[in-house]
């Protein structure tokens, strides 16, 4: 059977998948904590304006966070309260960036939502509900989605793909979300697929997840197929499986250009976690103020897998799932591959977080690195056929601005020549400083 | 808020591969620790002697090195002990015990360290040591050649009286006096197979032994260290060409007894694989190791050494950087215009 999984044919890498921790953990639902701090960036392009001001009464899923102008997404409440402070918040990546305190109102119940029928919508009310809940891309960058599904004319869209293969280690939301509600994603299949006005899909699925897609195969035998063709493809278990351009090289054999876009060889790729949220948007009119995040690592008195509300600062998970361990030695927003390392737990999740690991000192790797041996490993780990090696010496020599003739600007920072250096070098913070010395 | 230590801050990837370059040299050792042990059956004690002065000259000359030049001190990643070694490998097995002491500081101070130390060094330190004692003491270099031992008297050749038992290597015999000399002294040609495959020849300290050294080369093949490519078309193209230019007239050399004489599974499967000093990409790694068997194949026949691995590895070391440029690794989809 092994033979027959799909995959890309270049480079990658097999780290310990530390995905037992959580995988068969089902997701919980954190309680609503006292207070969360909603970030007005969470998404690709500028941050949004604030429509609420201090003292302001507002009800979980209310708009809070509007789109002056270009790319972005609108931003909702995740909680029943009152606006306790318009600030700054600390942020992952852009250090600080606006955001809403709200006051949770402790008597505040849980809100109904009823489901309405899509079928009779068209496509502009489709995309219109996808876009007034603010529907981001959540396994990664955070693309507004109704932009993402409103490619422009000339492409010719024929193949929707679902990136089920959450191929990063430790994190599960992706695998619990296709185990309990498979349902759903293969709803929110049909919906884009309405939108796009296309019939075909394939959802590609790591082979380390065979409850996930035995559970979407009962329910694509189950339910009429509305003509719509989807295929659930078993992928080998190699790391970047997940990363957009070998996903589509994967499951449709075509190769995106470099610097081009899925559409131009006619795909869209869609995360499942995204293709629910699209679900909850159209069928109950549900804002994206909250999703499954993976907790795990061995830093983490108990693991799991929590359903949580955007702005729920990691302190209160923590506190939920029994503190740390002594021995936690790095706190990591994503997965171990690509999320980021940050300092502190007063941070926020956001629309885009996938995972928050706890990881201790045997799970990481903190010595020193050495010079290049040139064995040339990174070469082989590296998906995009890039020399990482040679990026690296040359920054090392002072020469970043001469790495473009290796590919630098191609590398999406996967982290698999990094993964495999013997000599343990930083070579995706060489890259990173590469390609801003390399633009000018 | 509960009581957090002080948390690490780093670029990702978080996760690293169980390797390192101290596993990869401590294994690239212990392969080549048999040819070693064996060797001392096949020479005597002192090849031991030898082998321990060249392994602590060079690990010695390393840590003074990086003192010298204020460098983190790297003894403990190994590659001074596998220069050591493989230094050790390549000298014959009657020389003064002060030659390999001389060959470290050329070897690792001069080739290795001058250049930048690991990763920067153009050519293989080892065999810089080795061309050095040649072109310094050419007669303890080519004259200290040592009959094997049959009868297991290790003790033999300690001490004085080298000069007495010194005898001649079977590609000296074969340059210079043809096949039916070395007939004359090593038997029948069955005979002399298997002697020269489990090692029991005239040679260098580690070079005689194809058996041990293959074993060893194997196996680092099978933990992924090194790949099947230079090796395999290094030795093809000796055993090639000395097939067609090798003999009387063409098509009529002896492709077998040319791969097991000399230094060519040494240099095949230890040397030429250096990383730092030869190609990491498939396709250049095939074209190195054809170079490196072309021109030992003509140093042999028309060069004056009836030995060429050395030189003709170390012909090929600055051609590295060419090849690495000229033979980039396919990318998976270049930007238009890109180079």
């Amino acid at each position: 059977m092994n033979e027959s999984l799909l995959t890309f044919p270049k480079g990658g890498v097999h780290p310990l998948e530390s995905k037992t921790l959580t995988e068969h953990s089902p997701v919980e639902i954190l309680p609503t904590p006292q207070e969360v701090e909603i970030l007005l960036s969470q998404h690709f392009g500028a941050p949004c304006k604030s429509i609420v001001k201090k003292k302001d009464l507002v009800v979980e899923g209310d708009l809070i966070g509007e789109v002056e102008k270009g790319l972005g997404a609108n931003i909702h409440t995740s909680v029943t309260g009152k606006v306790k402070k318009i600030g700054v918040s600390a942020h992952p990546i852009s250090i600080s960036v606006p955001s809403v305190i709200i006051e949770t109102d402790p008597e505040a119940g849980p809100l109904e939502r009823s489901a309405s029928d899509w079928e009779g919508l068209s496509r502009d009310e489709l995309l219109g509900r996808i876009k007034k809940a603010g529907i981001v891309g959540i396994g990664g960058a955070g693309f507004p989605t109704h932009v993402k599904l409103s490619p422009p004319l000339e492409a010719k869209v024929d193949t929707l793909i679902l990136n089920g293969a959450e191929c990063e280690p430790y994190l599960t939301t992706d695998h619990r979300l296709m185990v309990e509600h498979p349902e759903d994603v293969m709803e929110g299949a049909k919906i884009i697929l309405r939108i796009l006005g296309i019939k075909e899909c394939h959802i590609g699925i790591e082979a380390n997840k065979p409850d996930a897609i035995e559970a979407l195969k009962e329910v694509s035998g189950k339910t009429s197929s509305n003509g719509f063709s989807i295929s659930i493809d078993p992928l080998k278990v190699k790391y970047p499986q997940g990363s957009e351009k070998q996903l589509i090289q994967s499951t449709t054999g075509r190769i995106v250009p470099g610097f081009g876009l899925p559409f131009d060889v006619g795909t869209i790729v869609q995360n499942v976690g995204t293709t629910k949220a699209i679900y909850d948007a159209v069928v109950y009119e549900k804002p994206l103020y909250e999703k499954i995040v993976t907790i795990s690592g061995r830093g983490i008195a108990r693991p799991a897998n929590l359903l949580v509300k955007i702005g729920t600062k990691l302190s209160d998970i923590v506190a939920f799932l029994g503190g740390t361990k002594p021995d936690l030695a790095k706190v990591i927003m994503g997965g171990p591959m690509m999320g980021f390392a940050i300092p502190t737990l007063d941070i926020p999740v956001t629309k885009t977080t996938s995972g928050v690991l706890f990881l201790t000192n045997d799970e990481i790797d903190i010595n020193p690195h050495g010079q290049c041996i040139r064995c040339g490993w990174c070469l082989d780990a590296c998906p995009m056929g890039l020399s990482p090696n040679e990026i690296g010496v040359y920054v090392e020599a002072g020469r970043a601005g001469d790495t473009s003739q290796f590919g630098v600007f191609e590398c999406f920072e996967c982290g698999c020549c990094a993964y495999a250096c013997p000599a343990k070098r930083p070579l995706v913070q060489f890259i990173r400083l590469a390609k801003m010395k390399a633009k000018k | 808020m509960t009581d957090l230590p002080l948390l690490t801050v780093s670029v990702s990837p978080h996760l690293k591969s169980g390797q390192s370059v101290e596993k990869i040299m401590w294994t690239v050792v212990a392969c080549l620790l048999p040819p070693l042990i064996l060797s001392v059956f096949i020479f005597g004690l002192q090849t031991l002697i030898i082998t321990l002065i060249s392994v602590i000259s060079c690990v010695a000359v390393e840590a003074i090195s990086q003192r010298l030049l204020h460098r983190p001190v790297t003894i403990k990643d190994g590659s001074a002990v596998i220069t050591g070694l493989l230094m050790a490998y390549i000298i014959p097995p009657g020389v003064p015990y002060w030659i390999p002491i001389l060959g470290a500081v050329m070897a690792v101070y001069v080739a290795k360290h001058l250049l930048g130390g690991i990763g920067f060094n153009i050519f293989n330190p080892a065999l810089i040591g080795r061309a050095f004692l040649m072109a310094t003491f050419p007669v303890a270099m080519t004259s200290a050649w040592l009959p094997p031992i049959r009868d297991g008297a290790i003790f033999k050749y300690m001490g004085s009286g080298i000069d007495a038992v010194s005898t001649a290597t079977p590609l000296y015999l074969l340059k210079h006096y043809g096949s039916s000399a070395l007939m004359e002294k090593f038997g029948s040609m069955p005979a002399i197979y298997g002697d020269f495959f489990i090692g029991w020849r005239p040679g260098c300290i580690g070079e005689t032994s194809a058996l041990l050294l293959l074993i060893g080369g194997l196996f680092l093949i099978y933990k992924k260290y090194i790949t099947w490519h230079i090796p395999v078309s290094m030795i093809v193209t000796v055993g090639f060409l000395t097939w067609v230019f090798g003999g009387e007239s063409l098509f009529t050399g002896n492709p077998l007894l040319a791969v097991l004489s000399g230094g060519v599974f040494l240099g095949a499967f230890f040397m030429a694989t250096d990383y730092v000093t030869s190609p990491s990409q498939g396709t250049a790694k095939l074209i190195f190791g054809a170079g490196v068997g072309a021109l030992t194949v003509l140093i042999r026949l028309k060069g004056g050494y009836p030995e060429g691995v050395c030189y003709a590895i170390l012909l090929m070391n600055p051609i590295v950087p060419a090849l690495e440029g000229w033979f980039r690794p396919k990318r998976f989809a270049p930007q238009k215009g890109a180079q």
